[in-house]
């Protein structure tokens, strides 16, 4: 499983020293086999739009939000900092991208208002980070206090519905939203422009005719498969390997020299940034951002989402998230939310590593040669506090 | 061991406090003065004035609440002093966080076991190591700390699997694989079997005759200090109540009266 390479790190083909930097011990998922399955993953879903005669425009919806939950499951899966704040900054990562998009409404202004979004989201998570770890505020009163920003959020922006709420061109709204934000145009004027949303694809499939898809979900698609990746490469880093290992112990890990503020401010920036950028997607998909993804219900799916999947796992996260939004756009409604309750409940009774974990510990086997310690019942219970 | 910088060295230059107290004219390697640390209305160290030579094994004895776990977070930096300075290879460390006082060598194995669990054996042996090393000595570094430990074969198990004294000593490797000038061991040896105890003690004093790191050891074991212990520093309400060789501390009878019981015949285990 964790084994260092025998040979140096720069050796190999780029393909292997790429494999090489995406797998490691804080990941599942390190085996030839794990790739050729994901891969066929991949192509699952680059066809699903064409395979169900959609245009791929609802499904987008999940892969925008699993992004949200890859930012929690870095934050808390990771770093052990179990934060209900990640809606703040995927809502401020939302609202930033309105705000600038409807004032700069060209290609330009709209790449640049992706970007404000994003580092919006980002700077806020940098700041309530650096009061809190800074702060010695440990634990429970992190969670405390992000779940508390998203209700300062709530109320705050569902007061702003007076002209004085208004940047430049855009008007905050208040309870009713932020309605008219451009339509997601990325490039440069005169260079190369392409609009994401609103804009059907027709495209010519052989044996099944022609076939209209939605640039967005190729875009969304595209962004968490990035995300992803790059997740897992930081989380097998060196630095990942802090992560985790304050997440396990936070005084012991001090005591080996390490820097725990920093790490978790790091760590809490960069999902604060991905919320950011998941909120930004999300405001274009829907053309349209209003203060309820600052509600309580909403703030707490990331939790259940990534305590469904797998907290310690990234494609828990993501696998989690599509499932569960999936149910839960299909039963709509109350049902949805007994339904997601029920899901958390079981999974912290019968799967508290969640499953993700518990399929490839299924796949792989125990490969602990546990006998070799202490004797065969020498293996303590891993318990997942 | 201290970095001899010129400037130090040369005689005209006015020395700071803490270059008094712990600078490289001294043997002097740690150096508390006057510390205090009160919680609320009580003070659990008294105006302690303590230190530790270069290449030193002190252990730290004294009844329980005699602020012997106190002085120790005092030195890693977890506690903050409300009063008193401390000073570390000639320089002031008093305002230093626990991270940065880490880096200068002062390192700690905790009472009870804190390896991290979920990780396997050869991932805990290199998280301590990854910060200075790369490469190929990484290997080497992790390799070797494994091997100290006597977990050679081990290296994928989870370290959760490991029974009580394997994870002490695992513990241990990595303290002492940063390289550390002081090593401050809370308890090392409790709730070990004797074969463990003894096998903690020969590394305990391996490392100070072969890599000359200075040890405080706190210990209720009073078999295990008479074992390993240069000088023995007894603490009694806060502050220190007596200094000396084992069998000084031993055989004075106020010692047994606050620490061994008045009786002064119960040389023993008394946790």
């Amino acid at each position: 499983m964790a084994t260092e390479p025998s040979t140096g790190e720069h050796s190999g083909s780029p393909l292997a020293r790429l494999r090489r930097r995406l797998e490691g011990p804080n990941t599942v998922g390190n085996s030839r086999r794990y790739w050729v399955g994901f891969a066929v993953a991949v192509l699952a879903l680059v066809a699903l739009p064409i395979a169900t005669g959609g245009t791929g425009a609802q499904f987008s919806l999940f892969l925008v939000l699993a992004l949200l939950g890859l930012s929690l499951s870095l934050v808390w899966g990771y770093a052990g900092v179990l934060s209900f704040g990640q809606v703040v900054f995927f809502g401020i990562g939302a609202y930033t991208f309105g705000v600038v998009s409807i004032n700069f409404p060209t290609p330009g202004g709209i790449t640049g208002a992706v970007i404000a979004g994003t580092v919006a989201g980002a700077v806020v998570a940098g700041l309530l980070g650096y009061f809190m770890f800074y702060g010695g505020v440990r634990n429970v009163y992190v969670t405390i206090i992000t779940l508390v920003s998203t209700l300062v959020m709530l109320t705050f922006m569902s007061q702003t519905a007076g002209s004085e709420w208004t940047i430049g061109e855009a008007a905050l709204g208040g309870f009713n939203g932020m309605p008219a934000i451009p339509l997601l145009t990325l490039g440069v004027e005169g260079v190369f422009t392409f609009q994401f949303v609103f804009n059907d694809y027709e495209v010519f499939v052989p044996l099944l005719g022609t076939r209209t898809f939605d640039p967005f979900y190729y875009l969304s698609l595209v962004v968490l498969l990035l995300a992803y990746l790059g997740l897992r490469v930081l989380v097998n880093t060196d630095f990942g390997r802090v992560l985790v290992a304050i997440r396990e112990d936070e005084d012991r890990t001090m005591m080996f020299g390490y820097n725990v503020e920093r790490a978790k401010l790091v760590a809490f920036t960069i999902g604060g940034g991905l919320a950011g950028l998941a909120g930004v997607l999300y405001a274009a998909r829907n053309v349209y951002i209003d203060p309820s993804v600052f509600q309580l219900y909403f703030a707490t799916l990331p939790v259940v989402w990534v305590s469904v999947g797998g907290r310690k796992s990234l494609l828990g996260a993501v696998v989690a998230t599509i499932g569960v939004e999936y149910v839960r756009l299909a039963l709509g409604g109350e049902l949805a939310l007994v339904a997601v309750g029920a899901l958390l409940l079981l999974s912290i009774l019968f799967l508290p590593g969640g499953i993700v974990p518990w399929i490839d510990e299924r796949l792989s086997g125990s490969q602990v040669p546990v006998a070799d310690v202490d004797g065969p019942d020498a293996r303590a219970e891993v318990s997942d506090s | 061991m201290s970095d001899a910088e010129s400037k130090r060295l040369d005689p005209n230059v006015r020395q700071t406090a803490a270059e008094k107290a712990t600078g490289d004219r001294t043997d002097t390697l740690l150096r508390t003065d006057g510390l205090v640390k009160t919680f609320g209305g009580f003070t659990a160290t008294d105006e302690i004035d303590f230190g530790v030579d270069e290449g030193e094994l002190r252990c730290l004895i004294g009844p329980n609440g005699a602020g012997k776990s106190t002085l120790l977070k005092l030195i890693t930096g977890t506690l903050t002093p409300t009063d008193g300075r401390i000073y570390y290879d000639g320089h002031d460390i008093t305002g230093l966080a626990p991270n940065e006082r880490v880096g200068r060598g002062i390192s700690m194995k905790f009472q009870v076991p804190s390896v991290y669990g979920d990780l396997t054996v050869r991932e805990n042996a290199r998280l301590p190591v990854q910060q200075f090393a790369d490469g190929e000595e990484r290997r080497r570094l992790v390799a070797e700390s494994i091997e100290a430990a006597g977990l050679a074969g081990c290296e994928e198990v989870p370290a959760s699997s490991l029974s009580h004294g394997q994870q002490q000593q695992l513990e241990i490797s990595m303290v002492a694989s940063l390289e550390p000038d002081l090593l401050l061991l809370d308890e090392p040896v409790a709730g070990l079997s004797v074969e463990e105890r003894s096998e903690i003690a020969d590394r305990v004093t391996r490392l100070n005759d072969e890599e000359g790191i200075a040890f405080v050891v706190i210990e209720h074991d009073t078999d295990f200090v008479a074992e390993i212990a240069d000088k023995v520093t007894v603490l009694h309400e806060g502050d220190i109540f007596r200094e000396g060789s084992t069998e000084e501390i031993e055989s004075d009878p106020a010692i047994q009266r606050i620490y061994l019981g008045t009786d002064g015949d119960s040389g023993g285990d008394r946790r």
